[in-house]
C-alpha cells in the first residue's frame, strides 16, 4: 500500500466509515462551489466614506501610513513629497502594472523608476493594490505579471497605490472580487497589515524585522 | 526527531523554578500575551460567536477529512504543485531531504515551524550535508544555540536581551567583537543583514502552513516578519510541511478561522502577512519558486480520529492556552520536554510519543480551566488531560504510593458514615494542635505539602458537621 492509501485508510478508521457515499461527497463538493460565508463582523458594515475611514485608522493602528489624494494625477506628487518627508532615496522599483505606468510621472522628473521585480539593493518599491480591507486594514496584493511579490518583501520602504473604489469592508468580499476577476487562485496572494516586525527579543515590538520597515499607502478617492 | 526529557518533567521544573534568568523572561512576558488578547476581545463584541464557528468548521473538516485531503490534493496538482504523502515522521524527512537533493541544495533557508520541530528536519538535513538556516527571528537564535523552541509562537520566550547579545557575538565571529548593542533595534538590524544574505543564496525554502484549503489547493503561512514569505518567494523551491489537520474546506472557512487565530495569539486583529500559495510560477511571473512541495505529514494523527483525543486536532497553534496557564507561568516550555509545552503539549505530546514517556505532563495542571475558556476552537483541555491520567493509571504508569493512597482515600470515600467520622476526627485533632500558630510546617504524611508552604489549621469543624447543624438550627427557628 502506498503512504497515500495507508493514511486515508487510517483516517476512515478512525471515523469508522468507508469511503464517504456518493451523495455525502456530492454535498460536500456542493460546499466547496458555494463557499458559504460565516458570520461577518458588523465593525466594517458601513457606509463607504466611513470605510475608508476605519481602513485608514486601522493602518495607522498596525503602525503603517496613509495618504489620501483627490485623483491619479496627484499620485508622483505625493509619492515624492513623502519621500522627501522620510529623507529617503527617489529611486524606485515600481511594480510593472498599466495603472502605475500610465502616471504622469514626467511631473516629478527626480523620482528615478524601474519597472519589474524587487532586488535586494531596492530601497523603495511602488505596488499596485488588488482591494483593500477596512476591517483590519489589509491590502490585498496578488501576485502576477503585473504585480511581482518581491515587490513586497524586500525593499525597506513599500509604497503602495489604492482606489478607493477597491476598498471593502470584510475579506469575504474582497475574495469574491478575486474570484470574479482572477478565475483561479493566483500563486501567491499576500493580505498586508501594516510593516514588518519582530516580538521575538524580549516580547517588544520592533518594526522592520524581514520585511519593509514602512508600509506608505497613497489613497486615490474615486469612490 | 529531538530526545524527549518530558519523563524528567519533575526535574526539569524544578531547574526552571530555580533559574533566575528564565524567571525574569516569564515575569515580563506573560501578563503582555494576556492582555493584548484581552484589548483585541475587547473590540470584537462578535469573538465568542466566532469561537463557535472555529470549532464547527473544524468539526466538520474532521469528520471529512479524507474526502477534503483528496479533493485539496486534486487542486494543488491543478496547480502545478506536488503532494508527498508521508504517514510517518521518517517519510517525511526523506521527502524532504529527497526534494532537496534533486535541486542540489546546499543551503535551505526556513520559515517557523512547529512540525519542522516535530520532525527534526534540520538535524536530518545537516546529517546530510544540507545546511538549513532558520529565518524567524526566534527561531534563528534558538538553532545558534543549539536549543528547542520553549513557547509555539515566541520560541525565544525564555531569552533575555543578554542572552541575545551573547549569542550572536559567539556566531557572528566576522563582525567586532567589542561592537555595541545599544538597543534591541540593533539586533533585530544585525540579524536582518546577517539573514537577508541566506535568504538570497537558498537553493531551497521550507515553511509551515497554519492552514491547507480545499477549495484552492493553497497552503497558507500567518506571520509578523515576512522571513515566511522571503522563504518561500526567492529559492527555486517552496517546500510546504503540513499535518493532515491543517485542513479547511473553503477560503471562507479559513478567514473565519483567522478571525480567532491572531488575536488568540498576539492579540493582534489580523497578523502582518497572511499568504495563501498556490502551486508554482505561473507564465509571465517575474518571481515566485518555479516549484512546489507539500510535503503533508500524519505522524499520529489518524490514529487520534475516533478516540478522546479527536478534539486535540481542531488545535491551531495559537499558544493561548499556554499564555494563560499558571504552570506554563511558573516554569516555562522548555520544563515540558519536547517540542509542544503548555496544555496543548500536555495533551498532544503524549499522543505523539507515548503516555509512558509524557505521562507526567497531564498531571503537570491545575485543572483551573483557563486554557479551555480562552480556547479560540474550544478544545476540552482539561476533559482530554483527564483522559489520559485515566489511561496512566489504568496502564500502571500512576507511582505505587499514589494508587496505594488513593485506594485507601476510595474505601473511605466509598462509606460516608465512616468518611464524615474520620475526616471529623482529623479536622478536630488537626484544629486543636494548630490553634496556636494557625498553621503547620511540618506534618507527617504531608511532606510533600509542607515542603513548599504551610498547611494551614482547619478552624472548627468539617462542612458536613457544619452544615448539618445549620440545617437542624434552621428546622427550629
Amino acid at each position: 500500500m502506498s503512504s497515500r492509501e495507508i493514511m486515508l485508510t487510517a483516517i476512515r478508521r478512525g471515523l469508522r466509515r468507508g469511503p464517504l457515499p456518493n451523495d455525502q461527497g456530492a454535498m460536500l463538493r456542493g460546499r466547496l462551489d458555494q463557499h458559504p460565508r460565516h458570520l461577518i463582523p458588523a465593525r466594517s458594515r458601513l457606509p463607504h466614506p466611513e470605510q475608508t475611514a476605519l481602513f485608514a485608522a486601522n493602518v495607522e493602528k498596525e503602525f503603517g501610513s496613509v495618504a489620501r489624494v483627490p485623483d491619479l494625477d496627484a499620485v508622483p506628487e505625493a509619492i515624492a513629497a513623502y519621500l522627501a518627508a522620510q529623507n529617503l532615496p527617489t529611486d524606485l522599483v515600481m511594480a510593472p502594472h498599466p495603472e502605475l505606468q500610465a502616471l504622469p510621472w514626467q511631473t516629478r522628473p527626480l523620482l528615478r523608476l524601474r519597472a519589474g521585480r524587487a532586488e535586494a539593493t531596492d530601497a523603495v518599491s511602488l505596488q499596485h493594490a488588488f482591494a483593500a480591507i477596512a476591517e483590519t486594514g489589509t491590502l490585498m496584493l496578488p501576485s502576477s505579471p503585473q504585480r511581482p511579490t518581491t515587490l513586497n518583501l524586500l525593499a525597506d520602504t513599500e509604497i503602495v497605490l489604492l482606489r478607493a473604489s477597491r476598498l471593502v469592508g470584510a475579506y469575504e468580499e474582497a475574495w469574491d472580487l478575486l474570484r470574479t476577476e482572477f478565475g483561479a487562485m493566483p500563486r501567491n496572494v499576500m493580505l498586508v497589515t501594516g510593516p514588518s516586525r519582530s516580538a521575538d527579543i524580549e516580547q517588544t515590538l520592533e518594526l522592520g524585522a524581514h520585511g519593509p520597515r514602512r508600509l506608505h499607502v497613497v489613497l486615490v478617492e474615486d469612490a | 526527531m529531538h530526545v524527549a526529557t518530558s519523563s524528567a518533567f519533575k526535574e526539569n521544573a524544578r531547574s526552571a523554578l530555580a533559574d533566575a534568568g528564565l524567571q525574569k523572561a516569564l515575569a515580563r512576558s506573560g501578563p503582555s500575551f494576556i492582555a493584548r488578547r484581552t484589548a483585541a476581545l475587547a473590540a470584537l463584541p462578535e469573538f465568542e460567536q466566532l469561537r463557535d464557528i472555529a470549532r464547527d468548521i473544524k468539526n466538520h473538516t474532521l469528520a471529512n477529512l479524507d474526502f477534503y485531503l483528496e479533493a485539496w490534493e486534486a487542486k494543488v496538482i491543478a496547480a502545478g504543485g506536488r503532494v508527498h504523502w508521508c504517514a510517518t515522521a521518517d517519510e517525511a524527512r526523506d521527502a524532504v531531504l529527497r526534494i532537496c537533493h534533486d535541486a542540489n541544495a546546499r543551503t535551505v533557508t526556513k520559515g517557523k515551524s512547529m512540525i519542522s520541530e516535530e520532525l527534526g528536519i534540520n538535524d536530518h538535513l545537516e546529517r546530510n550535508g544540507i545546511t538549513p538556516i532558520e529565518t524567524d527571528l526566534g527561531e534563528y537564535i534558538i538553532q545558534l544555540r543549539h536549543e528547542l523552541p520553549s513557547h509555539i509562537i515566541a520560541p525565544a520566550f525564555h531569552l533575555n536581551k543578554e542572552d541575545w547579545e551573547d549569542s550572536f557575538r559567539k556566531s557572528h565571529t566576522d563582525l567586532p567583537q567589542n561592537r555595541v548593542f545599544h538597543e534591541r533595534r540593533d539586533i533585530l538590524t544585525e540579524a536582518r543583514t546577517k539573514l537577508r544574505q541566506k535568504f538570497l543564496a537558498a537553493d531551497v525554502g521550507i515553511t509551515g502552513a497554519n492552514f491547507l484549503i480545499a477549495e484552492t489547493g493553497s497552503s497558507v503561512i500567518v506571520t509578523n516578519e515576512g522571513n515566511g514569505d522571503l522563504t518561500q518567494t526567492l529559492p527555486r523551491v517552496h517546500i510546504a510541511l503540513a499535518s493532515i489537520e491543517k485542513m479547511v474546506p473553503t477560503i471562507e472557512d479559513c478567514t473565519s478561522l483567522l478571525r480567532v487565530l491572531a488575536r488568540s495569539a498576539t492579540g493582534q486583529d489580523f497578523s502582518v502577512y497572511t499568504t495563501f500559495s498556490t502551486g508554482a510560477r505561473r507564465p509571465g511571473d517575474l518571481d515566485g519558486p518555479d516549484e512546489y512541495h507539500v510535503v503533508l505529514v500524519d505522524n499520529g494523527r489518524s490514529a487520534m480520529l475516533g478516540t478522546d483525543f479527536q478534539d486535540m486536532l481542531r488545535c491551531i497553534r495559537c499558544a493561548a492556552c499556554m499564555n494563560h496557564c499558571p504552570v506554563y507561568g511558573a516554569v516555562g516550555g522548555h520544563a515540558y520536554g519536547w517540542v509542544y509545552p503548555g496544555p496543548m503539549g500536555a495533551v498532544l505530546t503524549p499522543s505523539l510519543i507515548g503516555i509512558d514517556q509524557a505521562g507526567h505532563l497531564p498531571n503537570a495542571s491545575t485543572f483551573c480551566g483557563k486554557c479551555e475558556s480562552v480556547c479560540p476552537v474550544k478544545i476540552p483541555l482539561p476533559k482530554l488531560m483527564r483522559h489520559w491520567r485515566e489511561r496512566e493509571f489504568e496502564r500502571h504508569l500512576t507511582p505505587h504510593a499514589v494508587r496505594t493512597n488513593l485506594a485507601l482515600w476510595a474505601y473511605f470515600a466509598r462509606r460516608p458514615t465512616l468518611y464524615r467520622l474520620a475526616t471529623r476526627a482529623a479536622a478536630l485533632t488537626l484544629g486543636l494542635l494548630g490553634r496556636k500558630h494557625g498553621r503547620f510546617h511540618k506534618l507527617p504524611f504531608a511532606g510533600g505539602w509542607t515542603r513548599g508552604r504551610d498547611l494551614p489549621a482547619p478552624e472548627g469543624d468539617t462542612f458536613f458537621a457544619r452544615y448539618a447543624k445549620e440545617q437542624r438550627a434552621g428546622r427550629l427557628r
